[in-house]
């Protein structure tokens, strides 16, 4: 059910409702933005999402651009990118960003934060190889710095550097000296996180914003 | 003044004041030394106007006139030959003698609370300051003195009051603030105007009852004394939350609530007062009366954020003047104070709006010693505001007339509960769609439970007119009011917030990654919004953050590096880690070691070492050893080589050495000793082995993390990449 013909059926939204959990209303929502993005057509492509001018400014633009194309945030379990992606594997990488209902139990509390997390991780490890290596890290940093002004290449390594090192650090303990430090595991990747409310802070409320009047996104 | 008895007639301290349940022997023996001191302060004619002055301009001082038995005189006087050796004239430093006595006797009392510290666990403090102030004013009243006037409405909001807002101001979390600063303005405004007008209609209906004789208190006049007590109040608030960690959000929204309301407070009480006097009201004074509200609430912020800028300006420029940095601090934000008062509009506002503007531009500004000063003196300040503020409302409590009405009295403190904790209910409910982490119950119950008053509206209840019939009993059930919510929900407080188990706040450690972590996920949601076209707070502050880099840093800080909070935060731990690493090697200087600890001390290594000594004995009694070290490092190798020379010598010797070390290779050290002669020859110790850095560094020695290593290591390495 990769692109849906007229997705403006009740039953298709009630649907996808049952299967992500957001309400029929945001679905509706995320349905006219996503018509906005793609021109009514009916796969949305990378060049549409670059083409947002208030996303110009975002240091991490590609990273979060990347985010929608990755398999691995579409619930499958392959690893790669695709080109194009549907309304529904559009609203798939949204549950990502659902609000923290109140009233959950410890299990279900968890499970969100995993699910946060992994997204988060997945955003860092562009290898897909399962650990996030220096490299990788130091490409995050510098790109988080970039647009805060004239940082040396030096400072932004060094950084990176030092949060390596305060993960090997948390997770490992004391490191024999000739011990190699491959990357952060999801597992470390949680430890480290773990005072870190996640649950509460990544969420993006789906108002009913009239898109039309909004200077940012396209016009049509 | 005369001084009726001597000062060195001391009486005998009654150390059967205070029980023993404190604990302690040193606590009694400091109880005697306080009450000794208080005691001598009675002794003392106390009844006249003390002002405290916590600024250098706008002292009293007060000059007796020189009669000619006292004083060191020009000329010896005919009459009394003799020339004085030692003469006393205390009516000249009576003023700033006896404001000294009384805030060193404050913090006396302070130092002593602590000595037993589970007391401290329990009982918030201005608990026991009020306490202690109680049995002080019971000692003043039994032999009839006066209490020096703190709490008179001048000295109060000029002089106690100023410190204790600019405190809060100063260290608000300013993050926190700002995105939930719609939560706090609705409590503040609408909680307050909820609560007095609820109060207020209540307390008129019980008036009625003519059980309790108090018939003949009017709606303006009760709608008067609601507005002052429904007021929450910062002093109180503050000393109390501070101990207890409730999560961000909540402490957030108490602590803006409570200084923010103080421009509702302010409306109300002048309207109604203005409006007891007149005897009828018109619409359109109500009209007015919201026009005011607007006028003192958005003036006080206006004035607050032109000081503020103002200030930051004038920082820009100090960079020769650093000693007198911190005073351009105080003295604008206490400028910002006054103006406010001048106008009658929200001094508490504009002066948490100056710290807040203030204290971004101006830490960018100043050197590193005068933030530390600034944050020091500002909470010293505030400190000591508050602790006399408590303490004299226990003095006072015991020194003034009272009218006690049961009725009243038990009505208005009930009242006060219910209305306080239905308005939360019912503001949170409407409030809670729009925010982004809603109040659960718990949190709301503490929101509700945690509206303690307290000075603010002791001090504005001495000020209501005495045209006033009863305003002994408003003055009685306010202290009743303050006492009830201090003491009792102050000390309830804590094991309450255990006991339903509020979601308390992690005090976790700043970690780089913590802090990179939170940047990523703000521009992820940003961006994501930006995606699906929404907006929220985080829209805001992003165009705020534009604004603030392009125009306000270029004019306000004088060298404008843009700098982003990991950079910033990142600098930070680097600092404390190297302030950790000299404390750790200063312990342990001593000639031969010190330049050694100072490189890379680690028993493995990648490198290895050779080493190439050359002793050259100049005379008997003096030898030179020179050494040449030279290190190779291999990153392959895994030879270890450990140098080691014992120093052996069989009588006293001196030694010094030098050792140089370039770039980690090469290292040179000289070593000179003298010793007596006949000595036996003498070598030297060394451990040398430099360590090069690889290019990962995780395979750095680095046993426990990031630069916890209190072995040593060069204060560069990691980063020379």
């Amino acid at each position: 059910m990769g692109a849906s013909q007229s997705a403006g059926t009740e039953h298709e939204f009630q649907d996808l409702a049952d299967r992500t959990g957001f309400s029929l209303e945001q679905i509706g929502n995320i349905n006219k933005r996503f018509r906005q993005l793609t021109n009514n057509e009916e796969t949305l492509s990378r060049e549409d999402l670059a083409s947002i001018p208030a996303l110009d400014n975002n240091p991490i633009r590609a990273q979060i651009i990347n985010a929608f194309f990755d398999k691995r945030n579409l619930h499958q379990n392959e690893t790669g990118t695709v080109q194009e992606i549907g309304f529904e594997e559009f609203l798939l990488v949204m549950t990502h960003f659902r609000p923290a209902a109140m009233g959950l139990t410890e299990e279900e509390r968890e499970n969100l934060r995993r699910e946060k997390l992994r997204f988060l991780f997945n955003m860092h490890d562009t290898d897909s190889d399962g650990t996030i290596t220096l490299e990788e890290y130091r490409w995050v940093v510098e790109e988080l710095l970039s647009k805060a002004g004239i940082i040396g290449q030096e400072t932004a390594k060094a950084i990176a550097d030092a949060a390596m090192l305060e993960v090997a650090g948390t997770t490992r303990g004391k490191m024999e000296p000739d011990e190699f430090y491959e990357g952060i595991t999801f597992e470390n990747f949680l430890q480290i996180l773990k005072t870190f409310d996640i649950e509460t802070r990544m969420h993006v409320r789906f108002l009913n914003m009239d898109t039309a009047t909004l200077r940012c996104g396209k016009s049509k | 003044h005369l001084v009726k008895l001597g000062v060195h007639e001391v009486p005998p301290p009654s150390s059967g004041l205070l029980t023993p349940t404190m604990g302690g022997f040193v606590q009694i023996k400091l109880a005697v030394y306080f009450l000794t001191i208080g005691l001598v302060l009675l002794n003392l004619p106390c009844g006249s106007y003390t002002e405290i002055p916590p600024k250098p301009p706008g002292t009293v001082t007060v000059l007796p006139p020189v009669t000619p038995a006292e004083g060191p005189q020009a000329f010896p006087d005919a009459e009394n030959s003799n020339l004085p050796v030692f003469t006393m004239n205390y009516a000249r430093i009576q003023v700033p003698f006896e404001v000294t006595l009384w805030v060193l006797l404050a913090s006396f009392a302070k130092i002593g609370f602590h000595v037993y510290h589970k007391i401290t666990f329990w009982v918030p403090e201005s608990c026991l300051l009020i306490s202690i102030g109680l049995m002080v004013g019971a000692i003043m009243h039994s032999v009839h003195e006066e209490p020096p006037a703190v709490l008179s409405y001048n000295v109060f909001f000029l002089f106690m009051l100023p410190p204790i807002v600019l405190e809060s101001g100063y260290f608000i979390p300013t993050r926190p603030f700002f995105e939930n600063v719609g939560t706090v303005l609705w409590f503040a405004v609408v909680g307050t105007l909820w609560n007095s007008i609820g109060i207020g209609m209540s307390l008129y209906a019980v008036c009625q009852i003519e059980a309790f004789e108090v018939q003949d208190i009017n709606l303006q006049e009760n709608m008067l004394f609601a507005a002052i007590i429904s007021a929450v109040d910062p002093v109180a608030v503050l000393s109390v939350f501070e101990d207890v960690s409730v999560n961000e959000q909540l402490y957030i929204v108490v602590f803006g609530e409570c200084l923010f309301n103080d421009a509702v407070t302010v409306v109300l009480y002048n309207m109604f007062n203005f409006v007891a006097e007149m005897p009828e009201v018109e619409p359109v004074d109500v009209f007015l009366g919201v026009a005011r509200f607007f006028v003192v609430g958005l003036g006080g912020m206006g004035f607050g954020v032109i000081f503020g800028f103002v200030a930051s300006f004038t920082t820009r420029f100090t960079s020769n003047v650093r000693e007198i940095e911190p005073l351009f601090i105080f003295m604008y934000s206490y400028l910002a104070y006054l103006v406010a008062e001048l106008f009658s509009i929200s001094s508490i506002m504009a002066i948490v709006t100056c710290a807040l503007t203030m204290k971004y531009y101006v830490e960018e500004n100043v050197s590193q010693r005068s933030c530390t000063t600034i944050r020091h003196v500002v909470k010293m300040l505030g400190t000591i505001s508050e602790t006399l503020i408590f303490f004299f409302l226990g003095v006072v409590t015991i020194t003034t007339e009272h009218e006690w009405n049961w009725g009243y009295i038990m009505f208005t403190l009930l009242l006060a509960l219910v209305w306080r904790g239905l308005g939360v209910l019912v503001l949170t409910q409407i409030i809670n769609p729009f925010r982004t982490i809603p109040f659960n119950f718990k949190d709301q119950f503490i929101l509700g439970y945690g509206g303690l008053r307290g000075a603010i509206s002791f001090a504005l209840v001495f000020t209501l007119p005495d045209s006033i019939g009863r305003k002994k009993l408003f003055v009685t059930t306010t202290i009743c009011m303050i006492m009830f919510t201090v003491f009792i929900q102050g000390i309830s407080i804590r094991p309450l917030i255990e006991f339903i188990n509020v979601r308390r706040t992690n005090r976790n450690l700043e970690t780089i990654n913590v802090e990179i972590h939170s940047r990523l996920i703000e521009h992820t949601i940003a961006g994501v919004e930006d995606l699906c076209g929404q907006w929220s707070h985080y829209y805001w502050k992003d165009k705020f953050l534009k604004f603030n880099n392009r125009i306000l840093r270029k004019i306000l800080i004088r060298d404008n590096r843009a700098e982003s909070s990991i950079v910033a935060l990142y600098k930070k731990l680097e600092l404390q880690n190297a302030m950790e690493i000299l404390d750790t090697v200063s312990g342990d200087i001593n000639a031969g070691s010190s330049i050694v600890s100072l490189q890379y001390v680690y028993p493995l290594s990648h490198s290895s070492a050779c080493f190439l000594s050359l002793s050259l004995s100049l005379s008997r009694s003096l030898s030179l050893a020179c050494s040449l070290s030279l290190a190779c490092s291999l990153s392959l190798s895994f030879s270890l080589s450990l140098l080691l020379a014992f120093s052996l010598s069989l009588s006293l010797s001196l030694s010094l050495s030098l050792s140089v070390s370039f770039c980690g290779l090469v290292t040179l050290s000289v070593s000179l000793s003298l010793c007596p002669p006949g000595c036996l020859s003498y070598t030297s110790f060394h451990i040398v082995h430099p360590s090069s850095l690889t290019h990962y560094p995780f395979n750095l020695n680095r046993s426990d993390g990031y630069l916890r290593n209190p072995e040593g290591f060069g204060l560069g390495s990691i980063y020379q990449g």
